[in-house]
């Protein structure tokens, strides 16, 4: 096995930390806590976990909106997130960006983006950066199935492969983009083909198995490191719930469902880890008291934490300027003196 | 001080920034090896080389959404647009991205870039070729945008949009290239939302921009010979506006017009037209004119073309009958 067993671990409670805290955020929405859109990544874990271990940390990576996981991988503290989600002060922005706008630029994990697509040219804009300065930095691009459609995927990987980009773009196929089967929507399923068009490599990956995600990556950050060669990387993957919050996931079977549920990442990798007597039961069971507690505080904690400050309203729009005036006939303050 | 057009002074204000700061670099079509498909990049591929000044494809939401990416993580890019109609192929970027990156990000991160390249209408271009799309951007908090009308204030404003911390679109005149004005040499910056009295004058204030500016001057002086004192507002920067200098001068006319290439609904011109409303309504002694581009695509024919945009005289009747003259 070429991974050591702390690395294992890691994994492991990388990908049961999401799982945790991904299914007390859904809860926590059914409480009526978390608002807007909420796109849970329960069931990829292994995609986001085994490729953002093949980093260092001064590399970047970004992604879409169903991107808690993303951040959590990178070292993000849940509460942070999960206060993020209640839209408290102490949320990773503040309140303004919410579930599918989580940044955390210190650990440069460079944000969730709503357009599906628009995060693409954004990081290949990173790989031209950090290649301009001389750096030997790599950007991972996370974008789900349907974002290979959009005309700027082709637009990107076109300049990437052209420029020699340090960039992997990691197409993390949940087989559905909302409740489209990919099969409906592209003419070439296979969505690591679509590399070929620009010459630039391509391949595809068992995403539900996360030491065969990080392996992948280590060879492909390693070789864009080196030879500043882009590739393109599909991950088989599935996502256990609907496309949000609002999605009962009415369009497939609960056969396929099954038959992913059987190819639990976390469960294969515990397999394993059990298998050959890196790990007993009772210390996965400590595993789960422990990240079991961390997302008890994480909920506390965006629990306890204030409301988002109404003056937030008026800062962060001109870099270097004062905050916006307020207007005159200000809603906060006449609804504050009703 | 040296007379130049208004194509040589961007083109300084390239060379000089890009010698100035190291961070600095191009991306367009045709901006490299082509020299710029209006010249303005002249020499930046000889100087600088193909490591700062880089010719893109025909991929305009892909290497804006790079320039904003590059921003990001520190650079100073500018992403040329050929023209500014092409450069709503790259909207959602500069909408989703680059304008709301500071806030949604909570602070953490923000966007110095410059998206630039002309604008308006030229010489029988017809529809597609021919539009006044500021008010797009204009609409996006978080996005600044300038529109330079001479020589002097395009030097003056591109340095400055090039050094300015937010994403600055910057919109030049395509029929203004080959204008000709005296522009300061070396270290000239002119601050971006600050408007310039082109022409000082008492009866009444002529609000405009861009090349628009311009053709406001020529009416100013046709008012002249009637005896009626303009006064020529060029606002240089649609967002942020330059309220007082707006304000100061209906102030002082009691009479203004706004004058603007663009469609006239829900323009920049509506806009300044409620702001003086609201901010200098006891001040006025008529009501506000506009003076717009007629609401229609541009068609090609040249008499069709020149009979769609505001003309000296058609902005000089509409001072008139604002002094009920």
């Amino acid at each position: 096995m070429p991974y050591s067993k702390e690395v294992l671990l890691d994994l492991l409670e990388r990908m049961l930390l999401i799982r945790r805290f991904e299914e007390r955020a859904g809860q926590q929405y059914g409480l009526g806590k978390i608002g807007g859109f909420c796109h849970l990544y329960i069931g990829q874990e292994a995609v986001c976990v085994g490729a953002l271990s093949a980093l260092r940390p001064d590399d970047y990576a970004l992604s879409g909106y169903r991107e808690h996981g993303h951040a959590l991988a990178r070292g993000t503290e849940p509460g942070r997130v999960m206060a993020e989600l209640f839209g408290k002060a102490t949320g990773t922005t503040k309140g303004k960006g919410g579930s599918m706008h989580i940044f955390d630029a210190e650990r440069r994990f460079m944000g969730g983006y709503g357009i599906v697509g628009g995060q693409i040219p954004l990081g290949a804009g990173f790989a031209l950066a950090t290649k301009y300065q001389g750096g030997d930095q790599v950007t991972l691009c996370f974008f789900g199935d349907a974002a290979v459609n959009q005309g700027v995927f082709h637009e990107v990987l076109n300049m990437a492969q052209l420029w020699k980009l340090p960039v992997i773009f990691i197409c993390e196929n949940n087989k559905y983009g909302m409740g489209t089967d990919v099969a409906r929507a592209a003419a070439v399923p296979e969505v690591y083909k679509r590399s070929s068009s620009y010459n630039m490599h391509g391949e595809r990956v068992d995403g539900m198995d996360v030491l065969a995600v990080r392996a992948a990556c280590d060879r492909l950050v390693h070789r864009a490191r080196t030879e500043m060669q882009p590739a393109l990387l599909e991950a088989a993957t599935y996502r256990f719930r609907g496309h949000s919050m609002a999605d009962p996931a009415t369009y497939r079977t609960k056969e396929e469902l099954a038959e992913f549920r059987g190819k639990d990442p976390i469960a294969q990798l515990k397999a394993q880890l059990v298998a050959d007597d890196s790990i007993t039961e009772e210390d996965y069971k400590k595993l789960e008291q422990k990240i079991k507690k961390i997302v008890d505080e994480a909920v506390k904690f965006a629990d306890e934490s204030p409301a988002a400050d109404l003056a937030e309203r008026f800062t962060d729009v001109y870099f270097g300027e004062p905050p916006l005036a307020p207007p005159e006939l200000d809603p906060a303050l006449l609804e504050e003196a009703h | 001080m040296p007379v130049m057009t208004y194509r040589e002074a961007l083109n300084a204000a390239l060379h000089e920034e890009f010698a100035h700061d190291e961070r600095v670099l191009i991306l367009g079509e045709e901006v490299a090896l082509y020299q710029g498909a209006f010249k303005v990049t002249q020499g930046l591929l000889q100087k600088f080389g193909d490591r700062r000044v880089i010719d893109t494809p025909i991929s305009e939401a892909g290497f804006v959404g790079m320039a904003i990416g590059a921003a990001m993580l520190g650079l100073r890019p500018i992403a040329e647009v050929m023209t500014f109609n092409f450069s709503i192929l790259a909207l959602d970027q500069m909408v989703n991205n680059a304008a709301k990156m500071y806030s949604m990000s909570g602070g953490q991160l923000h966007v110095p870039m410059v998206l630039r390249g002309p604008g308006g209408a030229a010489h029988q271009l017809a529809s597609q070729h021919s539009q006044a799309l500021e008010q797009q951007y204009a609409h996006i908090p978080g996005l600044k945008v300038v529109m330079p009308a001479t020589p002097a204030d395009a030097k003056g404003l591109l340095k400055s949009a090039i050094r300015d911390e937010s994403p600055v679109v910057f919109i030049e005149g395509e029929a203004l290239y080959p204008t000709k004005g005296e522009v300061p040499e070396g270290e000239y910056l002119i601050e971006i939302g600050k408007a310039d009295l082109k022409r000082q004058g008492k009866d009444v204030t002529l609000i405009c921009w861009s090349r628009m500016a311009l053709v406001t001057l020529e009416a100013a002086a046709l008012l002249e010979q009637e005896g009626i004192d303009a006064e020529v507002v060029d606002l240089r920067t649609v967002r942020p506006v330059d309220q007082e200098a707006i304000l100061q001068s209906v102030r002082k006319t009691n009479r203004a017009v706004v004058v603007e290439e663009a469609w006239p609904w829900a323009s920049v011109g509506g806009s300044i037209v409620d702001l003086i409303q609201r901010e200098a309504f006891d001040d006025l002694d008529a009501p506000v004119l506009r003076i717009n581009g007629i609401d229609a695509p541009m068609p090609y024919a040249k008499n069709l073309e020149h009979a769609m945009l505001p003309t000296p005289r058609s902005i000089a009747a509409a001072a008139k009958k604002v002094l009920y003259r």
